[in-house]
């Protein structure tokens, strides 16, 4: 309470003295009106990666303020929607062809990070809890756009995740795969396949920006389908496309060993609480990749309907739900 | 013949209205089930000698069921009987279209097809004999397309769905290995221009729709004869 008085004095202070924040004004205003013409060329060439896509982020919050001072510069921007759209401007990028990994320590890491990749279940054995290997859902060996590649997930991390509520680094990133879609338990940081899988990761995001959503990010979200979610047209979609390779049991198809076909409920699949289990994402990576080799064949619905399917089935439990109990 | 004992079992079953008679048949059909069914023996006698209005299945597709690399004749031997037996109903009733297997498929009984193709299905797989020329540019472009695939532009790697090595995944996806290359190469060819087309929901035509010249030519050269890549280093 006592400071208040001072509070008021100190911000009469500066209205005494005009000329300094007008100055700085001036110098914001300057800047704002670069980022509003930097928007537009972001927008006609989305090429230009590193220093162009930051500047969208930037410039909304800044138009807001400055609106009134240029109004000039807002009519030759796009309209504010237009503008919103160029925040989630996506960056083009192509991760470095195998061929060009290095030699040396690096690369040995690199080639590791790729095996646990392709081959999870002898590269990682003690921490997974099931059947899976990371590219069942990274196809591509985790190059492939659409397909939640690593390139993208890379330059995202340290990102706050509302899964747990905190900072993530982009090892807890891959703490929580292992937790949950591989139904096991993390490798420690300083194990040699955690620090291959950043290796690899590190490797295939060469040259891209960081903290840009790239383009092929994720799985590109669906809207919401016309229908709710159902899972018996869901199931009729699953016997029609999917149960040709992941069985009409749902649970692979083993041979020469191994699972040439990934299990997608059963003990052996990932548990309740990957992000897979969660209906919104299971139709968007459907939608954009299966059946494999032809992504966006099945209508959106039809991927929304066999997600709301695959998500009914019986699966591992959630292991923080689990503890709980 | 020995299947219409069930059947016969079935109807009598019927006839007299006796339930528990009909159930018994009925377990009986079921264990008559195809494959089980299956004579390998008499599969082998047909495969060597043929029979009416059937030349022998070895005079092109090798003594040993190998297939012959001169006319792209397909290897047989080691295949997964579920699919052999697919694909010569499809050249009987002429989904699958081929000058030599249509007539030949036509004529052979049902009983004939399932004893050939347990036959053939029981006879060793492809195990490497030379070592290729891994030197080769277009060899290692096939062995790329096999085992990574180019999803550029949304092709999966062959063994991603025919199985580690391209040993195949039982029932729907033949093994591909030790293939000769001209066989590989007529049918990615055929996929390519749906001139075969009795792929599992289009998958194959999707794939050979995608794939240029060049790519067939590298991949059948592969799959001729493959090494994984850590074999060479």
């Amino acid at each position: 309470m006592a400071n208040r008085p001072n509070d008021s004095s100190r911000s009469d202070a500066p209205s005494r003295r005009f000329h300094p924040v007008w100055i700085v004004m001036v110098v914001v205003a300057t800047l704002l009106l670069a980022g509003l013409v930097a928007i537009p060329a972001v927008l006609v060439s989305e090429t230009k990666p590193p220093a162009a896509a930051p500047a969208p982020s930037d410039a909304s919050g800044q138009n807001r303020n400055g609106a009134g001072s240029a109004p000039a510069v807002v009519e030759q921007s796009p309209s504010p929607g237009k503008l919103r759209q160029a925040k989630t401007v996506q960056v083009d990028f192509s991760p470095p062809a195998d061929e060009d990994m290095p030699s040396g320590p690096f690369g040995d890491a690199v080639r590791l990070g790729q095996k646990i990749f392709t081959d999870t279940q002898t590269y990682a054995r003690p921490y997974v809890g099931n059947k899976l290997r990371c590219v069942n859902c990274h196809l591509g060996a985790g190059r492939k756009a659409d397909s939640a590649p690593l390139w993208a997930a890379y330059g995202m991390f340290p990102a706050y995740r509302e899964k747990n509520k905190r900072v993530n680094t982009y090892e807890d990133r891959l703490t929580g795969c292992f937790r949950f879609s591989m139904n096991g338990k993390a490798p420690p940081r300083d194990s040699k396949e955690m620090v291959a899988l950043v290796s690899y990761s590190y490797w295939l995001a060469k040259g891209a920006p960081t903290g840009v959503a790239l383009k092929g990010r994720g799985y590109p979200k669906l809207a919401q389908p016309a229908r709710s979610p159902d899972a018996t047209r869901g199931k009729a979609v699953f016997d029609a496309n999917c149960a040709i390779c992941h069985g009409a049991d749902g649970h692979g198809t083993q041979a020469n060993g191994g699972y040439a076909f990934p299990p997608l409920w059963g003990p052996n699949s990932f548990n309740e609480g990957a992000g897979m289990a969660r209906v919104p994402k299971a139709a968007a990576f459907i939608h954009a990749n299966m059946p494999l080799g032809k992504g966006n064949s099945l209508s959106e619905q039809d991927a929304w309907d066999v997600a709301q399917y695959m998500d009914s089935q019986p699966r591992p439990p959630d292991p923080r739900v689990a503890k709980s109990r | 013949m020995t299947c219409r004992t069930p059947l016969r079992g079935i109807f009598a079953g019927l006839g007299r209205e006796r339930l528990p008679g009909t159930v018994f048949s009925l377990v009986l059909a079921a264990a008559a089930a195809p494959s089980a069914h299956a004579d390998a023996n008499a599969g082998s006698v047909l495969a060597h000698q043929g029979s009416a209005g059937v030349p022998a299945c070895v005079s092109c597709h090798g003594m040993q069921g190998e297939g012959q690399a001169a006319s792209g004749f397909p290897r047989l031997a080691g295949q997964n009987q579920d699919y052999l037996l697919k694909e010569l109903q499809a050249f009987a009733d002429g989904t699958r279209k081929s000058p030599q297997m249509n007539p030949i498929a036509s004529a052979l009984s049902a009983a004939q097809k399932r004893d050939a193709t347990a036959y053939f299905a029981s006879l060793p797989a492809w195990k490497q004999q030379d070592k290729p020329n891994t030197s080769s540019p277009s060899y290692q472009r096939g062995r790329k397309l096999a085992t990574v695939g180019d999803w550029n532009k949304e092709m999966p790697a062959c063994f991603i769905c025919h199985g580690a090595g391209g040993r195949g995944v039982p029932p729907h996806f033949p093994a591909l290995v030790g293939q000769p290359r001209a066989y590989t190469r007529a049918q990615l060819e055929a996929w390519r221009s749906a001139k075969r087309a009795n792929d599992p929901q289009g998958l194959m035509r999707s794939v050979g729709a995608k794939m240029t010249d060049q790519e067939i030519a590298d991949v059948s050269l592969y799959l001729e004869n493959p090494s994984p890549a850590e074999v060479e280093e």
